[in-house]
């Protein structure tokens, strides 16, 4: 990190105490309640110090962000990741919500393309891509630690916000993805948070080519609730696949017709990657963390997470 | 050049319906080359609409007012008569053909691009007219145009295998082709820098250009 910025959140405060730390991720769909949002975050709230909260995923119209953002700190007390893509909004549209953030009490924004809106759920939406992410990290920094908007505006009011943006270690060539990273550490990015990993070799060689930008890296994992996601996964996210003994291993239990044994197979399937994976980051690299994915998976975080 | 499609015929059909006599106008440039708007094309069209064909004239360039004025002249006449014309070539041409002629214009081509030609009809996107030319620092490759979100400061994370996740991973990444190409020029400190937020009002408010 080439800025140096306070610690405004919890997780950044644990990252720069030097724990390993661990956050969640919640997904608001296209529905108007955000029961489930709250549900899920109080099952994971004893594992991991924050939650990030999508935005759009896959450029799929969902609810905001930002407002189930700010109810999981109020009413769960589970600190966000406020997810914010440059898809959807312009730099106006990006002070705004970055101004109402601030007044809401989030503590981080997670600053990112977003996947284009040909891959979403309204495909004839115009991308807006104002600014790209690298920019939007830079005006972050002008909001936060100049009080300034991109056009040099004062701003009343302190924006106290930690920054975080996105690396995808599975990207084929890797440099120009390390390169891109180190353009945005020194714009003012206090962490990275990777994209699924599911390959340790591969996880271990981004974290050698990013290690000399100094900013913190939390590995991205997705434990597998299930055969149809596993499945979903290897097919339909780009440049990921699921390691073929690991499919195998999910087929399986897929086969168990009993639903409660199934879900004890699957688990068990989960806890023997990704425990060893999780271990081997913690022990063999210089990563500050783990962001896990287990959306609507929050059974898993016990068994898999106790021991962090 | 200017890259233009056919419209589909039932389109131009349709469109045509209310206007029983028409005079037709194609170019003898972009649209010649992109063959949809050249002599062979023009004759083809009104062979294809029959007797409500009242004339028709490839003018060499559509787009531009004094060319219109010369090689029109001869046709004022089936002009004056025609209820509308079907301009056979890109979108500046059936603006420019309805600033000469006072009349209704008709578009028969979809616009698509500023283009690159590899051959006789293969096309490539490759300018967005975004006033800002930043080609220099790019390898000669353009991120506004060849990037589909057209990031200044790529790539964004979602290319695989140096494909775009835009297009079922069919097309290159331009970031991954800039890439590739500034370390072929031993420049990759140009992939590096940051290249701050466009100032868009400069292109919104590029409403005409003039030289002198």
């Amino acid at each position: 990190m080439n800025i140096n910025r306070p610690a405004y959140s919890n997780l950044v405060k644990d990252i720069k105490a030097g724990k390993f730390v661990l956050t969640g991720e919640l997904e608001p769909e296209k529905v108007t309640s955000i029961d489930e949002v709250l549900e899920s975050a109080r099952a994971m709230k004893p594992y991991v110090i924050a939650a990030n909260v999508t935005d759009n995923p896959l450029a799929y119209a969902y609810m905001n962000s930002l407002i189930p953002s700010w109810k999981i700190q109020e009413e769960v007390g589970l600190e966000a990741v406020y997810q914010m893509t440059i898809r959807d909004r312009n730099r106006l549209a990006i002070v705004s919500d970055v101004l109402a953030a601030q007044y809401l009490g989030i503590k981080n924004i997670l600053a990112i393309s977003g996947d284009h809106t040909v891959l979403g759920d309204n495909k004839g939406a115009q991308s807006v891509y104002d600014i790209d992410s690298a920019q939007f990290t830079y005006l972050l920094h002008k909001m936060i630690d100049e009080g300034v908007d991109l056009a040099g505006n004062e701003i009343h009011g302190k924006v106290e916000i930690n920054v975080g943006i996105a690396g995808n270690p599975n990207a084929d060539p890797l440099m120009p993805e390390v390169l891109k990273i180190g353009r945005k550490t020194k714009l003012g990015a206090d962490f990275i948070q990777t994209q699924t990993m599911f390959d340790i070799e591969k996880t271990k060689t981004f974290l050698k080519e990013v290690e000399k930008y100094k900013c913190p890296v939390l590995i991205g994992i997705f434990p597998l609730k299930g055969y149809g996601i596993a499945d979903f996964f290897d097919k339909y996210i780009p440049g990921v696949s699921v390691p073929p003994e690991l499919m195998a291993a999910m087929k399986k239990a897929k086969d168990e017709p009993d639903k409660k044994k199934r879900h004890e197979k699957y688990d068990e399937v989960n806890i023997e990657f990704f425990g060893p994976f999780i271990d081997e980051i913690k022990k063999t690299t210089s990563a500050a963390g783990i962001h896990v994915m287990a959306v609507l998976y929050e059974r898993i975080f016990d068994p898999l997470l106790e021991h962090f | 050049m200017i890259i233009t499609k056919k419209k589909p015929m039932e389109e131009i059909d349709e469109m045509i319906k209310p206007f029983p006599k028409l005079f037709i106008v194609g170019c003898g440039t972009c649209s010649t080359s992109c063959m949809t708007g050249g002599e062979e094309q023009v004759q083809e069209m009104a062979e294809r609409l029959g007797d409500r064909v009242i004339g028709t004239k490839v003018v060499e360039d559509p787009c531009d007012i004094r060319i219109n004025k010369r090689d029109l002249r001869q046709y004022k006449k089936e002009i004056a008569e025609a209820d509308a014309i079907l301009v056979m070539s890109c979108g500046v041409g059936v603006q420019t053909i309805g600033d000469y002629a006072n009349k209704v214009v008709l578009p028969a081509s979809d616009t698509l691009f500023i283009g690159e030609t590899e051959r006789l009809g293969i096309f490539h996107d490759r300018c967005k007219a975004c006033g800002e030319c930043i080609l220099d620092e790019t390898g000669g490759i353009c991120p506004i145009t060849r990037c589909s979100k057209g990031l200044l400061n790529g790539p964004c994370g979602g290319q695989v295998n140096g494909k775009c996740e835009v297009g079922n991973y069919e097309e290159d990444c331009a970031w991954v082709q800039i890439y590739d190409r500034l370390k072929e020029q031993n420049r990759l400190d140009l992939f590096t820098i940051f290249r701050p937020p466009r100032d868009n009002s400069k292109k919104i408010l590029m409403f005409h250009h003039k030289t002198r």
